[in-house]
């Protein structure tokens, strides 16, 4: 264990925020579960009363009748919001005081920085691009993380669930999005400042960054599994396996959306290009991982050949 | 006492000061008595009236104005929805990175007087900053770590705001504009990381715009590129850096995007986003929650 590295790594002042969401990540997802966990069993009190669900206020909070349901925004937002500045500001400028901003050597165009590293905030693109080619990892993806993320609100046909902290009523919209921010996108921040070291090489915590060390791998294509040679069957068997994994996926998903309960009843909701937009992103993503799966577990570098483009 | 009520005015004329001149100071006098008077009431001058408009006692009334006829408080709506104060639901993300860019604007106004967008200089700037200009290393630290902390107040904010659903109607459309947000968020962070000039910067932007090279289409090694007759002088990372390298012109367009294009892009979709909060209602929540018998058949035309 090289608890030396390590500290370096942890304690560099570019790091900090990393460290940082260690901790507010957590903190902030265990507060809404605790929310969603209580109007969860709000909902199920009411569900199983009609008749207390036609009284009752239906918040978590106590509420008694006569109690204003408005209360002015002077000073009782204000004040809020002036604290929050002020705690903010406080923060802020013992993190100043403390923490010098890093600045390097002057810019050397002969001399490449090893590991050369995207700002933490890029990492999981910089990560993607070990799986991926950079037209898919820097420029494809973002497009889709940037429009996947915007089609969200037109593609969530479920009522319920606006305005209120539930798990219950969201299972699926809540899981997907987690597993893209926190696994796709903050974990890969993690991989890529902790274990990535010279040579963009994996390194496990801990052990000593060797700027030396070349890991012995040997990367193929999916058509090499099937002694596929020429480019024009490496294309097609390569447009067949993505087809296949698109509708494979697909019916699987369909199967799981269109099962029962309030996903069966949000799914008759859902207009045809809401649905097939759905399908599209969730698609898309689950690739991702499967990808890194399937390079790390087996070694495959492309699974689609063609003159133009690999993927 | 009678001799001197008599004599009074003439030994007044006799004295140093003439008498009309001591009726004026007393005048003087009394007016400024008054003045003093008014320093206990403030809110009664023509001053504060001028600049406040409205009274500011604590009846209902002057509270609710006290925020919408002022420039700065009237994004507020007079009065909120009781549970909306509560922090635990809300987390307060949104707001604090308003304050955060607020912050990011006063910093790096100060920091633009000691900082030249040339090759020659940049670095030599930051040097500068650092070890001479008062308080000016704290003034770049705090420019610094204020910026990663709004790339984190942000994705949280996000975070909540999908937790609790209010992306959904009648917000949709100001999850857009809050998405266009973060990508400029991100952005802003980004074009700043080159101006120092050093190895940090210089390689993050030569890795970062190296992936523009890539853009299918439209970039010198993207798929379809070269078929389209993409160079490296003429494709899209050319316009990003306005050169085939990392150079002065690469820093100064860092420079006018970090500094003038991105926050007035910024600044104009923040407005946006605010104002549109109001306009669809608020914010979201805490909304009392709604069963799954409820679901009403949807309206789709």
């Amino acid at each position: 264990m090289d608890w030396k590295q390590l500290w370096d790594i942890m304690s560099a002042p570019d790091n900090v925020p990393i460290a940082a969401i260690a901790f507010l990540i957590p903190f902030y997802s265990w507060l809404a579960y605790r929310q969603a966990r209580a109007n969860d069993r709000l909902i199920d009190q009411l569900g199983a009363d009609p008749q207390l669900a036609k009284t009752h206020h239906r918040k978590t909070w106590p509420w008694k009748p006569g109690w204003l349901k408005e209360v002015h925004t002077w000073p009782y937002l204000m004040r809020i919001e002036f604290l929050a500045a002020l705690i903010v500001t406080v923060i802020l400028t013992v993190w100043s005081i403390t923490l010098n901003a890093p600045l390097e050597e002057l810019s050397n165009p002969n001399l490449t920085m090893n590991p050369a590293k995207a700002p933490w905030y890029f990492l999981g693109l910089q990560e993607m691009l070990v799986y991926f080619d950079p037209w898919l990892a820097g420029v494809v993806f973002p497009t889709l993380i940037i429009v996947g993320l915007m089609v969200i609100p037109y593609i969530d046909a479920n009522p319920l669930g606006a305005g209120y902290y539930t798990l219950k009523q969201r299972k699926w919209a809540i899981a997907t999005f987690c597993f893209g921010f926190i696994v796709l996108w903050v974990l890969m921040v993690f991989i890529g400042t902790f274990l990535r070291g010279p040579g963009w090489v994996l390194f496990p915590l801990g052990k000593t960054w060797d700027p030396t060390y070349q890991p012995y791998a040997v990367n193929r294509d999916l058509p090499d599994l099937f002694h596929i040679t020429s480019m024009a069957g490496k294309s097609i068997f390569g447009a067949i396996a993505v087809g296949l994994y698109f509708l494979g996926a697909g019916a699987a998903l369909h199967k799981l959306v269109t099962r029962k309960g309030l996903n069966a009843k949000i799914y008759q909701r859902m207009s045809l290009i809401q649905y097939l937009t759905l399908q599209f992103f969730l698609i898309s993503m689950i690739a991702l991982p499967i990808k890194i799966l399937i390079r790390l577990l087996f070694n495959i570098k492309y699974v689609w050949i063609t003159p133009w483009f690999n993927i | 006492m009678g001799d001197k009520e008599t004599v009074g005015p003439e030994k007044r004329e006799s004295g140093l000061v003439p008498s009309k001149v001591r009726d004026e100071f007393n005048v003087l006098r009394a007016k400024a008595k008054e003045d003093l008077q008014t320093l206990k009431k403030p809110e009664k001058t023509q001053l504060f009236k001028s600049m406040f408009r409205v009274k500011h006692d604590d009846s209902e009334r002057s509270r609710a104005l006290s925020v919408l006829t002022n420039v700065f408080f009237h994004l507020h709506p007079a009065k909120i929805n009781r549970d909306a104060v509560r922090y635990s639901y809300t987390w307060g993300m949104g707001g604090i990175s308003f304050y955060l860019f607020i912050v990011l604007t006063f910093t790096g106004i100060l920091l633009m007087f000691y900082y030249h967008p040339t090759k020659v200089q940049a670095y030599r700037d930051i040097i500068y900053l650092m070890s001479d200009v008062p308080f000016g290393k704290l003034l770049r630290n705090m420019h610094r770590w204020a910026a990663h902390l709004m790339v984190i107040t942000v994705w949280l904010h996000m975070f909540r705001v999908f937790l609790t659903g209010s992306y959904k109607k009648p917000r949709e459309f100001n999850w857009c504009v809050g998405v266009v947000l973060l990508v400029f968020t991100l952005l802003l962070s980004f074009t700043g990381y080159l101006l120092p000039d050093d190895q940090l910067g210089f390689w993050a932007v030569t890795v970062g715009t190296g992936m523009a090279k890539a853009t299918p289409l439209l970039g010198t090694e993207g798929p379809l590129g070269p078929q389209l007759g993409m160079t490296p002088y003429n494709d899209v990372r050319f316009a990003l850096l306005g050169g085939s390298i990392v150079d002065s012109n690469a820093l100064l367009r860092a420079y006018i995007w970090h500094c003038i294009a991105i926050p007035t892009i910024l600044l104009i979709l923040l407005v946006v986003h605010f104002w549109r909060v109001r306009k669809d209602g608020g914010i979201s929540g805490p909304a009392p929650v709604q069963l799954e018998s409820e679901i009403k058949p949807e309206r789709k035309f």
